[in-house]
């Protein structure tokens, strides 16, 4: 019975996994420069404590957390600070960054142990820790940690689900951290569950990842509940309601939080960051992406500083093939295409996919035919249909009591819309919209 | 690495595998069979009709639609369906008015595709049923010279045609105003007079097959219809006895088929939701057997899909589904 669970609607996108599954985690080497973001989060951006000219090594703070919902930014390469400029962001925006010139020849060896011994702690020193240790979800929204492992005192949680799904195409940032580093999934988990003081965790993992099921199945703790649940391949099994909905059939209410209904979901390379915290004793520098997609000449799972320019990772990989054309943050279905690849790598980066002309979709859109493809995608039945006749007519407002605020932004609708609407993109510009009508 | 530009477009990046025009294409395809059907049944005629509609549709879709408008096919679908719907001996300027109707007061007016609230091959089959009632319900009969036309095609406009072909009634007429019940076999493989596509249901259930499988059409729709239709007229028979048609004559008569496969299922006209699909069918087959059992036409199958096309709007606001996590749970203590 639990086999078949997940959750209704959704879309089934091609996988194109294969590309870098079978590829073991390799390092890269240190690029000539890397660039910083102060706002790496989804919490305020950190402030810079370092100025033009600075000597860091590798792992120094260069900008701290401004106050608790937000994290501090670390040194990932040693060398010397070349200024905080303004740098182009893989949001599209231009920011302040750190920007350090990578020492030639240097050894890159770190200063000694920065993060405290984590059983030695309590609760508030784990918390206070991993703040420090800058960690955020890698996931892709990259909220902070520390804020997650402090729920409110009121709020109980009764299951941690650690979200092994990745259901997002081409990426197998995810896959390679449990069948590569299945220990430091398991010690994360072990922090984690002290820090909340839960009992009980269930692991979601795709049924397209057989050799990870089986690799966290063996490292399981004996000591711990903890249960690995294989899940239906479907798009967007990782989110986090859906993901909620297939392994414990909880719904969040709308609007809510996971808390709500006695939940915490965390990804599992942020759990797998965790432990790696405590056990190197350096704060989070270095993160797995995926770099794929038929425009790469060589994909791989690479071990990477975070603040590489796109494009020294690109060449890491052999470079671009001749018809490469899109070059995606994150997966096909919700990554943004960059324009520049100038753009670094932050602490959220999941992966980087290439696309080829051949691949990319015609820009062509046609009218709507109220076919209600989307309606049948829609894993929260939104009715996307008349919410983009809505946003397309500037009517935002009226968008509102049709749920605009419960949209996750899966794309699932854009993706099986036929006029190749961009429906997701629609929704997303209205409550930008909506956000500045508020705030003015 | 210095290439003149990278794509940026919104997620999400991959192609969709189905387009508009592949849907309306694919539609018009899987049309050919009942064409051919209809024309082994009424021979050329057939195909003039079909065509006339069709260039009739394709007219001011070109003139007034917006550019590029006839490339996504939906005005050829409306030619065609119309064409299907009108009988082998009509005047080809008549059929072609209708298509020019049914495409620029059908839908044109309304904003062109996407927009419009009637199905517009039905809209202009009702103006012509309202123009030319004669001509509109004088059917030839199947079979001899399959060379023959089986009317006077090629009438002038605004002239009386010349009646020399052989007439007969429809299924429907006969037994509602005749009494007489026709061959089962003959109803199914549409050996029976009608309009052009109205005879071989056995060839519209196999392309609307079809077309449910590649999800181009809500297989809810033609189900909810056929099914309310059967069990109305079972019911209908069962309390009221032999002098009301059985279920089977009532599925394969008329224009029941190409209605609820073709006419029913048009994605602009139909509601969105599946809910919203299974609702809108029962009110499509509950007027059909009123109509047909009770009215004063013989066949109730254009007016009840125009009907319930107008309840589109209503049925889709009252059918929406709820959100994901609006059912009251229990939050944990």
């Amino acid at each position: 019975m639990r086999n078949l669970l997940s959750f209704r609607h959704g879309v089934h996108p091609p996988e194109c996994k294969d590309l870098t599954a079978a590829l073991p985690t390799r390092r890269m080497p240190f690029p000539d420069e890397v660039v910083l973001p102060l706002g790496q989060s989804l919490g305020k951006p950190a402030r810079p404590i370092v100025k033009e000219g600075d000597r860091v090594e590798r792992g120094d703070k260069v900008a701290e957390a401004d106050g608790f919902v937000s994290v501090p930014v670390h040194a990932s390469a040693s060398g010397t600070v070349s200024g905080v400029e303004l740098r182009p962001h893989p949001d599209g925006t231009v920011t302040p960054a750190v920007c350090i010139a990578v020492a030639p020849h240097s050894a890159q060896v770190p200063r000694p142990r920065m993060v405290p011994e984590w059983e030695t702690l309590e609760p508030e020193g784990i918390v206070r820790a991993v703040q420090e240790a800058g960690v955020v979800g890698l996931g892709g929204a990259a909220f902070p940690t520390h804020v997650k492992l402090s729920p409110p005192k009121d709020a109980r949680i009764e299951t941690l689900i650690i979200n092994g799904c990745e259901c997002e195409p081409y990426l197998t940032t995810d896959h390679r951290t449990m069948v590569d580093f299945p220990e430091r999934v398991q010690l994360g988990i072990r922090i984690m569950m002290r820090c909340l003081g839960v009992d009980r965790t269930i692991i979601g993992i795709e049924r397209n990842k057989p050799d990870a099921i089986e690799v966290i199945r063996a490292t399981l703790p004996d000591d711990l509940d903890v249960e690995v649940v294989p899940l239906t391949v479907k798009y967007p099994q990782g989110a986090e309601k859906m993901l909620i909905k297939a392994v414990v059939d909880r719904e969040v209410p709308s609007g809510k939080l996971p808390l709500n209904v006695g939940v915490l979901v965390q990804n599992v390379a942020s759990v797998a960051t965790i432990a790696e915290v405590f056990e190197t004793g350096l704060p989070l520098i270095e993160r797995i992406i995926t770099v794929t997609g038929r425009g790469v000449r060589r994909p791989a799972n690479l071990i990477v500083p975070v603040g590489t320019k796109l494009r020294d990772l690109i060449a890491a990989c052999g470079g671009l093939t001749e018809d490469a054309r899109e070059v995606i943050n994150g997966g096909p279905m919700m990554g943004a295409a960059q324009g520049d690849l100038d753009t670094p790598v932050l602490k959220g980066t999941t992966g980087i996919v290439v696309l080829t002309e051949k691949e990319c979709k015609s820009r062509q859109t046609y009218a709507c035919i109220r076919c209600g493809h989307c309606l049948d995608a829609c894993p929260v039945f939104l009715d996307p249909q008349i919410l983009g006749t809505l946003a397309r007519a500037r009517r935002y407002d009226e968008m509102v009591p049709h749920h605009l605020w419960d949209c996750m932004v899966c794309g699932c609708c854009s993706y099986v819309c036929p006029s190749n609407i961009p429906l997701s993109q629609l929704f997303q510009l209205s409550r930008a919209a909506l956000r500045k009508a508020e705030a003015s | 690495m210095s290439r003149p530009s990278l794509l940026v477009t919104a997620s999400p990046h991959f192609a969709p595998r189905d387009t508009t025009p592949r849907i309306m294409w694919t539609v018009v395809v899987s049309l050919v069979p009942v064409i051919v059907a209809s024309a082994w049944f009424f021979g050329p005629s057939a195909l003039l009709v079909t065509l006339a509609a069709t260039a009739g549709a394709l007219l001011p879709e070109r003139l007034f639609g917006n550019r590029g408008a006839l490339g996504d096919g939906s005005a050829a679908i409306t030619g065609i369906l119309l064409g299907l719907t009108l009988p082998p001996g009509l005047p080809l300027w008549m059929a072609f008015l209708g298509g020019v109707f049914g495409i620029a007061f059908g839908k044109l007016i309304f904003g062109g595709l996407g927009q419009n609230v009637f199905n517009p091959a039905l809209l202009g089959r009702a103006f012509l049923q309202a123009a030319f009632p004669v001509a509109l319900t004088t059917w030839p009969t199947v079979g001899g010279d399959w060379w023959s036309l089986r009317g006077d095609n090629f009438a002038l406009p605004l002239m009386t045609a010349k009646l020399d072909a052989a007439t007969g009634a429809t299924p429907l007429g006969l037994f509602k105003f005749e009494g007489i019940r026709p061959e089962f076999a003959d109803l199914l493989l549409g050996s029976t007079s009608g309009s052009v596509g109205e005879t071989s249901a056995f060839v519209i259930l196999i392309c609307g097959a079809y077309l449910a499988l590649k999800n181009y059409l809500n297989w809810r729709i033609p189900v909810s219809i056929l099914a309310t239709t059967a069990l109305l007229t079972g019911v209908v028979r069962l309390f009221g006895g032999d002098k009301y048609p059985d279920p089977h004559f009532m599925l394969c008569s008329g224009g029941l088929m190409l209605g609820a496969v073709y006419m029913a299922t048009d994605m602009v006209t139909s509601p969105t939701t599946h809910r919203g699909c299974w609702i809108f069918g029962f009110g499509i087959g509950f007027l059909v057997v009123v109509i047909r059992i009770w009215g004063g036409l013989a066949e109730g199958v254009m007016y009840a899909i125009l009907l319930m096309n107008a309840l589109v709007p209503f049925i889709n606001r009252v059918t929406r589904p709820k959100v994901f996590g609006s059912r009251t749970e229990v939050a944990s203590p």
